[in-house]
This record gives structure tokens, sequence and C-alpha cells, in this order.
């Protein structure tokens, strides 16, 4: 089974974010990088599958120079190959445009099975699977929990909302979206790591694909939200503000 | 000029964030007509301006085929300037693939509206972002639970007219929907609720937050990172997967609050958090909060409580 797992390379999950006054974009010479954890998840889910059905994991990646860090350490982790997009202008395009670009790169691989994860931890449009394969013209399911292969399809455990769960059967080629937790994430060992640097890593450019399409949203600036309530901030060390935190407990909340 | 909003039933009921749809809509300043699959039901007596209730016998059954393909049939027929839905987990299946079939960017899980501008939430609740809507429509959009009030939507007789469809193509097959434990622990019940995440960092930890949960005489729940470890039972998460929990007071343990744990929660009547990071987005809902080492705040607190209790 051929298998293609786009990922994200994000802002590591403890970035402090700064927007500096009058930009309209986080500063971003500081920050640190991952891959995306869910879509972390889309690519142990693809390498247990290859490990299980045997076949190839094809890694495609959009994002600047940088996310070739993000791409190593999915080939170390047993990926077979990459190919990366390599655009410094994908911040300006809206999820369409991605889409675009993630699906040229991918109908060119002519996958059994697509898989990502179910959203970004930047951006969090939780589009991208559905966007690609209806430009592909296969079909999808999302939020998915397990993948079991049946002969020439494929049967997964939806994740509905409430605690709810559904089978669903879709035959290949088919694009999954992954949630977290699906699986037991893998540390790429040394001799992965090793292994990597002579994988192929192919880099191609948004107009080898076709080209960005221009963008029908706009990100006009980003803010920190206000709050919503008045928080009322105990301070002092651990054990006084946790004694003020006990009182109004008692005497405003009464709950104790 | 009109404004459809596509609500969403199972067996009948309509889902709440359907109604809190409608009233986002109503900020366009459009006639808002509601499209059902499925009957009229409660959309029929609504303050909208006309429901289109598409019947099928293949759509008795969600699937991304058949909702899609049923839609495009009733925006081509209808020509709306917006398309809004509620951002369940089900519009996340299909509407990315409807606005696609338009050639049209999919604008998700929108907390604020104006004419021309959406406002989303970025980095897990972290920033907000203004987003100029498309210039021209159909404009697709949902909406985040619980970013306006289902119970402003007022009581109305609008016109419900039938809309034939034709569907074919379905590839997914769907089986029936099940629960995968017998949710022993109700949440929902309960007063107090001590809420641990993340920053709990190890699984012998959790032992610290449930014996603030002992003493304060209140039920244990988590962020769904603890329960995807294995730390704690599914049964005891909360948030958009697990449970909606509205207590007399939540504490929240080194919890970040993610959308997707907030929309759980953000209706406890009062909320406590405690974090080291003081941008945690769960101070944005939060009546108390201590910036601290939760380490260091969560056994003071126990003993805190225990001697208020005697």
């Amino acid at each position: 089974m051929k298998i293609v797992v786009a990922l994200k390379q994000v802002p590591s999950r403890d970035s402090a974010l700064r927007v500096p006054p009058g930009e309209s974009w986080i500063d971003e010479s500081d920050l640190t990088y991952e891959i995306n954890e869910p879509d972390a998840y889309a690519l142990e889910a693809g390498l247990q599958l290859k490990e299980q059905h045997g076949g190839e994991v094809v890694v495609v990646c959009a994002g600047p120079e940088g996310a070739a860090s993000s791409i190593r350490e999915a080939l170390a982790k047993g990926a077979d190959r990459a190919v990366h997009i390599e655009d410094d202008t994908l911040h300006q395009a809206d999820s369409l445009g991605l889409g675009t670009l993630l699906a040229a790169a991918i109908r060119a691989e002519a996958p059994d099975l697509v898989l990502t994860g179910l959203q970004s931890d930047d951006l969090g449009s939780g589009q991208t699977g559905v966007v690609v394969a209806e430009l592909l013209g296969l079909p999808s399911a999302t939020i998915i929990m397990a993948v079991e292969v049946l002969d020439g399809a494929i049967r997964v455990k939806r994740e509905l909302e409430d605690g709810w769960f559904q089978h669903v059967t879709l035959p290949l080629p088919a694009v999954l979206t992954i949630q977290s937790g699906i699986n037991k994430l893998r540390y790429a060992t040394l001799m992965g790591i090793k292994k990597a640097k002579t994988k192929e890593l192919r880099a191609v450019s948004a107009d080898d694909l076709g080209g960005l399409p221009a963008a029908q949203v706009a990100c006009e600036k980003v803010y920190l939200p206000g709050r919503g309530k008045q928080t009322q901030l105990l301070e002092g060390d651990a054990k006084t503000a946790a004694t003020a935190l006990a009182d109004k407990l008692k005497f405003e909340v009464r709950v104790i | 000029m009109s404004v459809l909003v596509v609500l969403e039933q199972s067996n009948g009921a309509f889902h709440r964030m359907g109604w809190e749809a409608i009233v986002a809509a109503k900020e366009f300043g459009l006639p808002v007509s509601v499209a059902t699959i499925g009957p009229a039901g409660d959309a029929a007596s609504k303050d909208v301006a006309k429901v289109y209730a598409i019947e099928h016998a293949d759509l008795a059954a969600y699937s991304a085929d058949g909702y899609t393909s049923a839609l495009e049939q009733l925006i081509r027929a209808t020509n709306p300037e917006y398309v809004v839905f509620p951002h369940t987990y089900q519009v996340r299946d299909f509407a990315p693939k409807l606005a696609t079939r338009f050639g049209k960017v999919f604008i998700s899980d929108v907390v604020k509206l104006t004419k021309t501008t959406a406002v989303r939430q970025l980095f897990q609740g972290k920033l907000n972002a203004d987003y100029a809507l498309p210039a021209s429509g159909p404009r697709f959009l949902s909406i985040q639970a619980g970013a306006f009030r289902g119970d402003q939507l007022g009581a109305g007789t609008p016109a419900v007219e039938p809309f034939a469809v034709q569907i074919s193509g379905i590839r997914v097959k769907a089986e029936a929907p099940f629960r995968e434990s017998s949710r022993a622990v109700d949440l929902t019940a309960a007063d107090i609720i001590v809420s641990v995440g993340r920053g709990i960092k190890e699984q012998e930890n959790i032992a610290m937050v449930e014996e603030l949960a002992a003493a304060l005489g209140g039920e244990i729940a988590a962020s769904r990172p603890i329960c995807d470890n294995g730390w704690l039972p599914m049964e005891r998460q909360v948030g958009s997967s697990g449970q909606t929990v509205a207590p007399k007071v939540y504490i929240a343990v080194g919890i970040s609050g993610a959308i997707q744990h907030q929309v759980g929660m953000k209706g406890s009547k009062c909320i406590v958090a405690i974090n080291k990071d003081a941008d945690a987005p769960i101070f944005e809902v939060a009546d108390y909060g201590i910036v601290g080492d939760l380490f260091d705040v969560v056994p003071a607190l126990t003993e805190a409580v225990k001697k208020l209790k005697g």
C-alpha cells in the first residue's frame, strides 16, 4: 500500500507568541518548531499500516525552507521519502490555495491512502484533508481513531461528539484525517536519524505544481483575545494564593 | 440576497449549535433561511424567513457525499450570499468538501462576525485573527459552539418548502453509531469538578489532583491528552469529544484551555485556573486564577481546603 502522509511544521506547543506593535502577524524570529501533533499521529498511523501491510510511506509537506527539519524527523521515524513544497509565501495562502498545492503534489504520487492530522495547532482550520480529498475526487472520513485494511477498502472508526463513535467503510484510494491519541508515537532511533540523511527529500516549488492560487480570504491582523471575564488573580507564593483561593471557594462561591 | 443556515439533526432532535448559527447569521442583516436534512421539525417554529426541508431516503444516514451533493443542489438553486454552519464534527466532515466544490474557501470555527469580517482563534485560542470575507458569494462559514446565544432566537412561522434532490454516488458506507463506555461517571451531575491537563506531566502526579478533588468532595476530570494517555478513563474527559459540564465550580489544573476543551466547560458557574503560563487561554474564561507551579499550588490548596472544612 502506498501511503502519503501530509504534515505541517508548526511553532512548538509551548511557544510564547508575541505580536509586535503595529504588526499583523506574530514575531517568528525566536520560535522553535515541531511537527503538528495530529500530523505526527497520522505519520505513526501510516508507519504502522506499512509495517502490517507493506508498501511505502511518502511525506508531503508544504512550508518554508525551515520545514525541512520536520521532514527529516519524519524520515528518521521511518518514512521512505519526502516531497517538500518549498515556498516562503504560504502564510498568505488560504486553506483552498494550500489544499490545491498539496493535492497537485499528492496526485503525482497516485497513493492508495492519504493521511493527515485532523487540524493544525497553529491555524486550526481543520479542513486540509477534506479539501484535498475533494480536489482529488476521493472519498474522505475525518477524526479517525482506528484504521482496518480490507480488500480494496478500509474500515475506520470515526469519532463523533459526546463520546459516540461510528465505523465507516471507504473504497481505496481515500483520504483520512487522524485524531490525536490514535496510537503511541515512536521516537526516531539513532539508526533512523542516520538513515534519514540518505533518503530522498525532493523540493518542488509552487510553480512546479501549477502555482499557488490567489487567496480569497486574507488575515488582516492577529491580536491577543480580550478576556471574556474579569479574572481575579490571586497573588503571592503558592501557600498564600492557595489559602486566598480556598477562602473565595468558601465565602464567595460557597462550595466548601 | 439571503443567508442560508444548514441545521443538523439526528433522530429528529436538532443540534443546539444550529440555533446559535442562525443567531450568528443574522449579523449579516439579510433574510435568513435554513436547510434541514430530514423533516423541518422544530425549525418550522423559529424566527427565520424560510425552511428548506431536504428529504431523501439516501440521506437518512449521514454521508459526506450525500450531504454535499444535496446542499450543492440547494445552493445552486437559491444562490445565497452566505452559507453558515454550526462547527460540529459532522460539519467538519463535509463542509470543506462542499465549499471546495464551489471553488470557495470554508472559513471555519468563527467566534465573531461583522458584514465583512470573521474572527477566528489561532494557536489553540492563544490569539484571535480578523479575516476579511471574500468579495463574492457564496461565502461558507462555520460558527464555534457557544460563540452566539441560541436562546436569542425568537419564534416564528416560516414557510416550509420541501426541496427535492437527486442523490447518487455515495462512496462511504456508515454503520450505526455506538458508545464505548457505559458512562458510569456522570460528570454533568457534579457540583465541583477538578480537572487536570498536560501540565501534570506524569501519570503518578494525578494522585495529587485526586486528593484535591477528594478534599473538596468533587469529581476528577481531565482534558483530552490525559485520557489519550490512559492516565484517566475516557469517561472523565471534558470537551468537544467528551462531556459538556456546567458545575458550580470548575477547577482547571495545568489545562491551557484549547478551544476543544473550553466548549465542554465554559458554561460552569465559576471557573478557577491554576497554570504556570499567564497567557494560557484558560485565563480568558476564568473567574479566579493562580499563575504558578501547580506542583506547589495544588498541595497547598488541598491543605487550605482541609483546614477550612475542619
